[in-house]
């Protein structure tokens, strides 16, 4: 699978002696236009787009100009928006780690020697893919819904007040970003584990290393590249979602993230510089995020 | 201490495993529920909606365009991806890192990034948006992922293996079609499947170029405004359980293979 994407590239050594020849121009050209027609012009679009000023004449309409306010705009117009989807995105990543990591911990190694089981829990784990991420969020809302049995149970024990409910909620689309991203962070992190040599974590035990500071020491360095993988794979897609956070899943215009902004903007009030503008602000705070961790975490040769 | 820590770790993923399940139940479950007009509450079991699975309106279109935009934007993300893979482990070239840098972006850019700018591209160019503008756009996402799966087997791919078909005087394209493409084949296949997964089941880039053409997210998503009906549950429980089971069959024919492997002196 792709999972080990973001993970370093120490797998399979690549044959030292490379040739070089015009056939491989032919292959990578055609792919890597299209890359360029589709990923990078698009990003130059955004540029223009989010650049433009409403044309005088015809309402609705935006003529290319050199408006940089827009950004001061959306800043100042959505900073609650943005800040929101990060600090949603970085408590998901958070909670998928503390599900994600013991269970990759389990089929990886604890589940070695029943093979079975191990693929049998795997299956389990990709299993999410198969199913409309769509319909498995409804899933939720519908069970969270005020007459559903959750909000009934936790009402009866007298834990959830007899006006609350959870839909709408801060907590419901953290939970749903949560619920949706533990695949993608435990998959990287298994990968990484299932390959881990427990002789380590032996010759860790025979240095009179306590079970604590070995796992420190040994088992989490290991498994590093996977937690790196899956904290990207994770914050990336929920910084930028905006299913989970729409009103008609598990959000509320109290829950609006930047991703609801910007679909709002593009979609229904053609505000296309604005929508444009947002885009750029979201990636480029991304790509500075995700460098100053990339850097920190000291690795550096990506995909 | 010990033997608790063992005991917890079995509980912890357990559940965990369990919590993942809980929606794909839920999902399954109401496929079967006798429900009118939404389905929200449980209003006794039928197999109706799975006999009828067309009788709402526009999801059996929808599921026909999601299949038709995942075939093609797999085809030529797979086909793209996979030559760049091979040139990337096989051929020296200049602007290396350039190129690992432009397949690695794709992937670390928020979709509605992706969304907005190729809608924002469509726009300026006066190009209409539907079901081709959501294949370009699929295939563009695709493409990153089958270079990352590809180049793995190609990289684990014995060259000794085509040098023996040269000394055999074997003609390039035969050492290609004969040797290596078949060699290949299980990372392509796994590359393609992967594509037509994240094809079929992609809505945030979807609903930015979709146009006024229905794909079964943007069905669903649309839907959940309304209700959505228990058909829209029929076909993705259908999915799902066929997958699970080509996954289930092909997990046991491989570790059926290795058996007769270790068998074989």
């Amino acid at each position: 699978m792709a999972f080990g994407a973001f993970a370093t590239s120490t797998t399979a050594a690549e044959p030292a002696a490379r040739r070089k020849s015009p056939i491989a121009l032919l292959l990578l050209l055609p792919g890597l236009l299209y890359l360029g027609l589709f990923f990078l012009v698009p990003l130059v679009s955004l540029v223009i787009t989010s650049l433009q000023q409403p044309d005088p004449v015809v309402f609705g309409q935006y003529e290319n100009a050199f408006r940089w306010e827009n950004y001061v705009t959306v800043l100042q117009q959505y900073w609650p928006q943005t800040l929101r989807a990060f600090g949603y995105a970085a408590l998901a990543t958070l909670f998928a780690l503390l599900i994600g990591f013991p269970l990759a911990y389990f089929i990886g190694i604890t589940l070695r020697r029943w093979p079975l089981l191990q693929a049998l829990a795997l299956v389990l784990v990709i299993a999410p893919f198969f199913i409309s991420f769509l319909l498995r969020t409804i899933a939720w809302k519908q069970l969270f819904s005020d007459e559903g049995p959750i909000v009934g149970f936790l009402q009866a024990l007298a834990i959830l007040p007899g006006d609350a409910a959870i839909t709408g909620s801060a907590f419901a689309v953290v939970f749903g970003l949560t619920y949706n991203f533990i695949p993608f962070m435990t998959l990287p992190i298994y990968t990484s584990l299932e390959r881990l040599d427990l002789r380590y974590v032996e010759a860790g035990g025979d240095l009179y290393a306590s079970p604590p500071s070995t796992f420190l020491r040994v088992t989490l360095p290991l498994a590093a590249p996977g937690i790196m993988a899956g904290t990207l794979l994770t914050f990336i897609p929920a910084a930028g979602d905006y299913v989970n956070a729409s009103r008609e899943f598990l959000g509320s215009t109290d829950t609006a993230m930047i991703g609801n902004v910007i679909e709002a903007n593009f979609l229904v009030l053609q505000n296309f510089p604005a929508a444009a503008a947002l885009s750029l602000v979201l990636m480029a705070a991304i790509l500075i995020l995700v460098s100053v961790y990339v850097k920190r975490s000291g690795t550096e040769d990506l995909l | 201490m010990r033997g608790f820590g063992k005991y917890a770790i079995w509980v912890y993923s357990g559940m965990a495993l369990v919590f993942l399940m809980v929606p794909i139940i839920y999902t399954i479950v109401f496929s079967f529920n006798d429900s009118r007009r939404t389905n929200i509450v449980w209003r006794g079991f039928t197999f109706d909606n799975w006999l009828n699975v067309c009788s709402a309106q526009g999801v059996c279109q929808a599921f026909a365009n999601s299949i038709l935009i995942g075939l093609v934007a797999t085809v030529l993300a797979t086909t793209l991806g996979t030559m760049i893979a091979i040139a990337l482990v096989r051929y020296r070239f200049r602007f290396r890192s350039a190129t690992t840098l432009l397949l690695f972006l794709p992937m670390a850019t928020p979709e509605v990034v992706l969304g907005a700018g190729l809608a924002a591209q469509f726009l300026q160019a006066g190009v209409g948006k539907g079901i081709g503008t959501i294949i370009l756009a699929h295939t563009m996402f695709c493409i990153s992922f089958v270079v990352v799966t590809v180049r793995a087997r190609v990289a684990s791919l014995d060259p000794a293996l085509e040098e023996a078909g040269r000394d055999l005087y074997a003609s390039p394209r035969e050492v290609f079609w004969r040797i290596t493409f078949p060699l290949l084949l299980p990372g392509i296949t796994a590359a393609a499947l992967l594509s037509f997964a994240l094809s079929f089941d992609d809505f945030i880039i979807t609903n930015f170029n979709r146009g006024a053409d229905v794909t079964f997210p943007s069905y669903i998503y649309t839907a959940a405004a309304r209700g959505i009906p228990a058909e829209a549950n029929v076909i993705a429980s259908g999915v799902f359980l066929l997958a699970i089971a080509l996954v289930l069959i092909s997990q046991f024919s491989a570790a059926a293979r290795r058996r007769k492997l270790a068998l074989t002196p």
